[in-house]
């Protein structure tokens, strides 16, 4: 019998306390695929709003942590791999920890075997797990914002286009300017908000004209600056985290299951499991006059029931 | 806070609302894209390319001493005469010295930014001088009293109609001639005068080629030339970093910087100039004379994370596909370099306590770094001024206090998740209460324009341990 990979769920820290949906719809992909999930509790935050301020010495104590958290001897026995829904906070761990570890060689050797065993949500899916069709269904017209450190840093162009080209009912439409930076820039967005908010309306403007039901992205935090810019216009675009495209579906689509998975799945998920999360009604925001059928379901309203 | 930041803050914000001035821009890069995607096909390999390219430029930036005197060598051999300036003032009073002794009254300068960095054209006309630039588009923000907008396309924030107005009142040609060939015209009637009777021609240099010590300079207008050709004394102004070990680099330089600059195959125009004019030759001047200018670059060369930054061509490319220069514009950086090389570069050469907000002023996207065809790291050199900014307590108290907080919180799960647990509670509190934007909401940087999403009541990780029993189950 195949083993199933044990993941170890990276949940940035404004997903965990803003978005738990995007959490939660890639727990269940992740499930789907045969994948054993668990989430490290002593995580919190990977440090990158002080790294990326300058504040190296803020962020460093915080790199330590997590490369203790995630690989150290303990963690390296129990998981296979570290994944993320988020390109940024992947990158701030693959390609900004060896920065901060610089002349620091007690954070170097921390952080030594991360290496290799850290992903984005699309690149494990498809790179790792050579996963294309999860068995999701999403019957809406997508564009797909490529968030600047999954493109650039990661070199992610292909993988989430691959997995919303397989989920059933979507039609993929590319936007102009897809390249673009949304203009969110973490701390950017407050500090220079004026500059932050015209590159966001720029970006939603783009969105609009491609004629899309959602907008979506593999970063959760472009997506919070397209969403919110989204939600003060007109249009009814609204904004979804792929991991929730890629759950959509899953409860009806246990016949017609994934294809081509290259991981094991002798254990259905249940989709008690994870309730509602990953549902097209789930989304991180959406327009104040959206029609009821695409209204985003208020997250606050969606927590479960206790079995 | 400081004059430079404080004046930046508002010129971006003023730059932020301007659509128009932004589309203006748009448009004129909209052309500039088209042919760069173009000319990066006719490389073999654009990558390969680039990849060359910082090879040579880094072998010619570790070796800088060596190259610029085999340089020097050259032009010496020739008789012509090399100044090293350490300072701007250096540049400047070296110029100026050389123009009284030789009697100049008028100076015609041809495209530099070296010589806006070190204000060349206001210290000329304080000595009395008339400096005419010849590049159009430099002639047309001379004739505006402001500085370029770009430092390879100075006027590109200008539509035509406002090109044709300023001439009819400065050059007085007639209502209606607003055609661009009647302007080029104007432009060049007005100039021509001027060439004739400047008894100094100052240029810049694209490359100085240290094997041949000659100047190599780049230009789509032919004005280079004839400001290097017809005036008695020729000056090259320009900055140490622009030197190339071989004059067969060029086969590589020439077409990469007319590439990343506009898209072109190669310029109109390609001048190799190495000392005045030698003894049977027609044309040239009488006096030649090189101003290595290093006004900082030499503290930039002894910083080995970021020495990559004087790889730099000056080709723009960073600028023309930077969302933060489409936005704001050039001026609003209030410095010579604009755009991510400027934001990079204005820092370390001009300090990190006046110009360190440059390097904030940034997404951080990292298109200026995918486009440089010298691969110089400009988004990551960000990073590091940011942190040089934090080292040296010049980021504003809030910050500092505010990352103190962040680490302290983040350093234990407990607490992290309790106080975000409550911080959840008094957003939904300021939701229900404070209304979105207003100036009450402390959030208002974000919400003035965008929505938050609405705080969940239950977190990832409340949910997770709530049905981990049941998902325990299932693993």
């Amino acid at each position: 019998m195949v083993t199933r990979p044990r993941i170890a769920l990276f949940i940035p820290c404004f997903v965990d306390q803003l978005l738990p949906q995007v959490a939660q719809a890639m727990v269940r992909v992740l499930e789907r695929v045969g994948c054993q999930v668990e989430f490290p509790a002593a995580q919190t935050c990977c440090g990158q709003p002080a790294f990326s301020t300058g504040h190296w010495a803020e962020a460093r104590p915080l790199a330590l942590r997590f490369a203790e958290i995630f690989a150290g001897p303990e963690a390296r026995q129990s998981y296979d791999a570290v994944v993320c829904p988020s390109g940024s906070c992947t990158t701030m761990v693959r390609n900004f920890f060896p920065a901060l570890a610089h002349g620091d060689a007690a954070l170097a050797q921390a952080i030594a075997p991360l290496h290799g065993r850290v992903f984005e949500f699309s690149e494990y899916l498809v790179r790792q797990l050579n996963v294309r069709d999860v068995g999701a269904s999403f019957p809406y017209r997508v564009t797909f914002h490529d968030g600047c450190h999954a493109l650039r840093e990661l070199g992610l162009y292909d993988e989430p286009r691959e997995l919303l080209r397989a989920v059933r009912g979507l039609e993929l439409v590319e936007m102009e300017e897809t390249t673009e930076c949304c203009g969110f820039g973490g701390a950017f967005s407050m500090q220079m908000s004026d500059i932050s908010a015209a590159l966001g309306q720029r970006k939603a403007a783009n969105v609009e004209r491609a004629g899309v039901d959602f907008v979506t992205s593999c970063d959760p935090s472009c997506l919070m600056q397209i969403g919110g810019t989204l939600a003060r216009q007109p249009g009814r675009v609204r904004a979804i985290h792929l991991a929730e495209i890629l759950a959509a579906g899953l409860d009806a689509g246990l016949d017609a299951g994934p294809q081509d998975s290259g991981a094991e799945r002798s254990a259905q998920p249940s989709a008690r499991t994870t309730g509602d999360a990953g549902g097209a009604r789930a989304g991180l925001r959406g327009p104040r006059d959206a029609p009821p059928a695409k209204r985003a379901a208020k997250p606050g309203a969606r927590a479960e029931k206790r079995p | 806070m400081s004059s430079t930041l404080h004046s930046f803050e508002q010129a971006a914000t003023r730059a932020a609302h301007d659509r128009p001035q932004q589309e203006t821009v748009r448009t004129s890069l909209g052309t500039y894209n088209r042919a760069l995607n173009a000319g990066r096909e006719r490389f073999a390999s654009w990558s390969e390319a680039r990849h060359r390219a910082r090879a040579v430029k880094a072998d010619a930036v570790a070796h800088l001493g060596e190259y610029l005197e085999q340089f020097e060598a050259g032009i010496t051999s020739r008789g012509g005469h090399v100044f090293w300036a350490e300072t701007a003032a250096d540049a400047r009073d070296y110029i100026l010295d050389l123009a009284r002794r030789r009697g100049v009254r008028s100076v015609i300068k041809s495209k530099s930014m070296v010589s806006e960095e070190v204000h060349l054209g206001a210290a000329l006309e304080g000595a009395g001088l008339e400096a005419v630039e010849s590049d159009l588009g430099e002639f047309i923000v001379q004739l505006r009293n402001e500085p370029p907008y770009h430092i390879v396309t100075p006027a590109m924030h200008l539509r035509r109609a406002q090109i044709a107005a300023l001439f009819q009142q400065k050059l007085g040609t007639p209502a209606g001639a607003d055609s661009a060939e009647d302007l080029t015209m104007a432009a060049r009637h007005y100039m021509r005068a001027r060439f004739a009777s400047a008894g100094m021609g100052i240029t810049g240099a694209n490359f100085l080629i240290a094997d041949a010590g000659m100047v190599a300079i780049t230009e789509n207008e032919g004005n280079a030339r004839l400001t290097a050709s017809l005036p008695r004394v020729h000056v090259v102004l320009t900055g140490i970093e622009k030197i190339l070990p071989r004059l067969t680099d060029l086969a590589l330089f020439w077409p990469l910087l007319s590439t990343a600059g506009t898209g072109q195959a190669i310029t109109c125009y390609s001048s190799l100039i190495g000392g005045p004019r030698q003894p049977g030759e027609a044309d040239g001047p009488e006096e030649f004379h090189v101003v290595l200018l290093d006004n900082g670059r030499t503290r930039v060369l002894a910083d080995q994370e970021r020495r990559d930054t004087l790889q730099c061509i000056r080709c723009g490319a960073c600028l023309n596909v930077c969302p933060v220069f489409h936005t704001i514009g050039g001026h609003a950086y209030g410095t010579t370099y604009s755009g991510p090389i400027g934001a990079v570069l204005t820092p370390l050469l001009r300090g990190e306590k006046e110009f360190g907000h440059l390097s904030f002023a940034s997404s951080l996207c990292g298109a200026c770094t995918e486009i440089c065809p010298v691969e110089i790291d400009l988004h990551h050199h960000l990073i590091e001024n940011r942190r040089d900014s934090a080292l040296q307590h010049v980021r504003p108290l809030p910050e500092r206090i505010g990352m103190r907080a962040f680490r302290w919180l983040m350093s234990d799960a407990a607490r992290y998740a309790r106080l975000a647990q409550l911080a959840r509670h008094l957003l939904r509190f300021k939701n229900a209460w404070v209304p979105e934007g207003s100036p009450l909401d402390l959030l208002r940087p974000w919400t003035a324009s965008r929505d938050l999403p609405e705080p969940p009541r239950e977190s990832f990780r409340e949910w997770w341990q709530r049905t981990r029993q049941e998902r325990g189950g299932h693993a």
